[in-house]
């Protein structure tokens, strides 16, 4: 029996506070006129620095081919010093881009935290389904760790939907050109793909993945808590049935939220491969929380049977999976690279000029330093050790999301200042309410009647 | 040096591990246990060092990866740096994405193959190599245990017959 001690519990609180008027001043402090944006961007742009801006942002919108045109269009009658009257009409429209993005960042960084949070309750779900389908004998101790986390799912999964109302039905932001009317009259490669890309369908398919992930978080844990009580296995053959049609269920609509909430913000680039590059994300980062959670409680004496073999193997699915999302990573990179076909290169060419920090430096967080931290055998046992290789992982995968939201919504005019931070911490705070009260309401940590409850406890390695 | 050894013969990996403890327990130096299969935990129970073999996979994949770093920067950046479907041969990190796959599979190989031609040479396994079996029966369903003996046979077969061997001989030491 575990209690939401009271350190905790007013640290996420505080986390929660200060988040809200961390994202309320990204709100307040975003521009609502272009003459505010121009002021902005004057401040940033630090003298000489305006023209190479306006140079490199003709690489980088590769999503407005109108708007490029027009800043060419505009770089040239400045090389001239010429000033025509079509000039004015230039400048407006590159002016109003500029404050579409400005406004944009705090959204945006809102969708990154959101989603980061987000995803991490539901590749912990994700890990607990597959845990039931494959039989595993080592992990029944962890299921109810594991079923804390994706209690995350259900607040986080409305926040996010509320999110994506408020911007495709309400118009309250850019994030997606496509659910601009005016891009969209203008834009005839948006119109072919207006079948898949219209702003009822995309509710609906929202509503879909988003109300089938929690049904089946809702049932399995149901079952889970009944097979405690139970007689028989009935739950625990109910709890395999469902998990593996969830899996079924979870692959297809996983790609398709990919599609729709990550890909739907650059419509005019596409990959094959990038919802299983999200999955990968998602997936390592989900369990290199559940050993986060795992050492906690076992720190606190909570978990009697679970030993070092357990965050061994915990510790080996952080490092594979490490591997497996660089190879995705790479595996795209690589393939546009090679051909740099313009219509693809575009995406990578945004993320290179501008966010190169990010783009390469999360190579470090998320593959080169865990690979050689957890590479050992004797340090994937070692508690602080899989500790920082996991913060490492975690910062990364923020990075990682961070650089698909943001080349895509704000552009060049991006920076990591407080809409980021409020946003990180109020999404913390809440995760970290929910999962602890979560695990404030789970009577025993040990899953009873499972099946191989008593393999797992004699778990040795 | 004893030039005599003893041999125990058991039927049962589960009886050879209670015996390879009390023989332990005993003070009585082991020479060699052979196993139709791997025994697990025979080795922490014998008392051997662990195996340094993982850390020198480690070092040939480092060896690996150098080889392919340095032999595409001099193929393909230093001696002749042609231009190639339009890839940057200007400098190694201009066209790095495109080594890759040669960067991770020569480091597999190299920490691969150097890592199991270390095995065989510190296990002295080689073709024509002269088997080292004192009894047959152990690669079938058989464990031996080798002890070697400095006149205290009596005490020996005694200790070892109460441990359970179905089989106790002694022998030259080969």
């Amino acid at each position: 029996m575990y209690t939401f001690s009271n350190r905790l519990k007013i640290t996420s609180i505080i986390l929660m506070i200060v988040g809200i008027l961390g994202i309320g001043y990204g709100f307040i402090s975003a521009p609502s006129t272009i003459e505010e944006a121009k002021a902005m961007v004057a401040a940033d742009a630090h003298g000489g620095h305006g023209e190479a801006e306006a140079h490199h942002e003709e690489v980088g919108t590769h999503h407005e081919p109108k708007v490029t045109h027009h800043e060419s269009v505009e770089e040239n009658h400045h090389e001239a010093g010429s000033a025509h009257g079509q000039d004015a009409a230039v400048h407006q429209s590159h002016d109003e881009h500029t404050l579409s993005k400005l406004q944009n960042r705090p959204w945006a960084a809102f969708l990154i935290a959101g989603f980061f949070f987000f995803m991490l309750a539901l590749g912990a779900l994700v890990f607990y389904a597959i845990q039931h389908v494959a039989q595993v004998g080592w992990s029944p101790l962890l299921f109810r760790v594991m079923e804390a986390i994706s209690a995350y799912l259900f607040p986080g999964a409305l926040i996010l939907y509320v999110f994506f109302v408020l911007t495709s039905a309400f118009h309250l932001n850019h994030l997606y050109i496509w659910m601009d009317p005016e891009v969209m009259a203008h834009d005839g490669i948006l119109q072919l793909k207006q079948g898949y890309l219209n702003i009822p369908f995309f509710l609906i398919r929202s509503t879909i993945f988003l109300a089938g992930w929690i049904l089946y978080r809702h049932f399995a844990v149901k079952n889970s808590y009944a097979q405690d009580e139970a007689k028989d296995n009935t739950y625990y053959r109910k709890n395999f049935k469902i998990s593996v049609f969830f899996l079924l269920f979870f692959f297809v609509t996983e790609s398709i939220m990919a599609w729709d909430w990550f890909m739907g913000l650059e419509p005019h680039w596409y990959s094959t491969l990038f919802a299983w590059y999200v999955f990968a994300s998602m997936f390592v980062s989900a369990v290199t929380v559940i050993a986060m959670v795992t050492m906690y409680l076992k720190s606190k004496g909570l978990l009697e049977y679970v030993n070092d073999s357990h965050l061994h193997d915990l510790a080996k699915f952080m490092f594979g999976l490490s591997i497996f999302w660089t190879y995705l990573w790479f595996g795209q990179f690589m393939l546009i690279w090679y051909a740099n076909i313009p219509e693809e290169a575009g995406y990578f060419l945004t993320r290179i000029e501008h966010y190169n920090l990010v783009f390469f430096g999360m190579l470090l967080f998320n593959f080169v330093f865990p690979f050689l931290v957890l590479m050992n055998s004797d340090f994937k046992r070692v508690n602080w050790f899989v500790m920082i290789a996991g913060i490492s992982i975690l910062i990364g995968h923020y990075m990682d999301i961070f650089q698909i939201v943001m080349p895509s919504t704000v552009g060049e005019l991006w920076s990591f200042g407080v809409p980021e931070v409020g946003s990180i911490l109020f999404f913390l705070g809440l995760f970290i309410f929910v999962v602890f009260s979560a695990l404030a309401k789970t009577p025993s940590f040990v899953v009873k009647r499972n099946p191989f409850v008593e393999e797992s406890k004699h778990f040795h390695y | 040096m004893a030039s005599k050894v003893i041999q125990a013969i058991y039927n049962d990996d589960d009886i050879l591990m209670l015996a390879v403890k009390r023989v332990k327990e005993a003070h009585h130096h082991i020479e060699e246990i052979y196993t139709p299969f791997p025994v697990h935990g025979l080795d922490k129970a014998m008392g051997l060092a662990p195996t340094r073999i993982a850390i020198t996979s480690f070092m040939y994949g480092c060896v690996g990866i150098t080889v392919a770093v340095v032999m595409m920067n001099f193929i393909m950046i230093q001696d002749w740096p042609q231009n190639i479907g339009g890839k940057p041969s200007f400098s190694f990190i201009e066209n790095m994405p495109a080594f890759v796959p040669i960067m991770f599979e020569m480091t597999v190989f190299f920490a691969a193959h150097l890592m199991v031609i270390t095995f065989y040479m510190r296990s002295r396994l080689w073709p024509f190599k002269k088997a080292e079996n004192p009894d047959v029966r152990t690669t079938d369903d058989h464990f031996l245990m080798e002890i070697a003996l400095n006149d205290n046979e009596d005490e020996l077969t005694k200790l070892l017959v109460d441990t359970g061997a179905i089989e106790v001989k002694v022998s030259e030491k080969h």
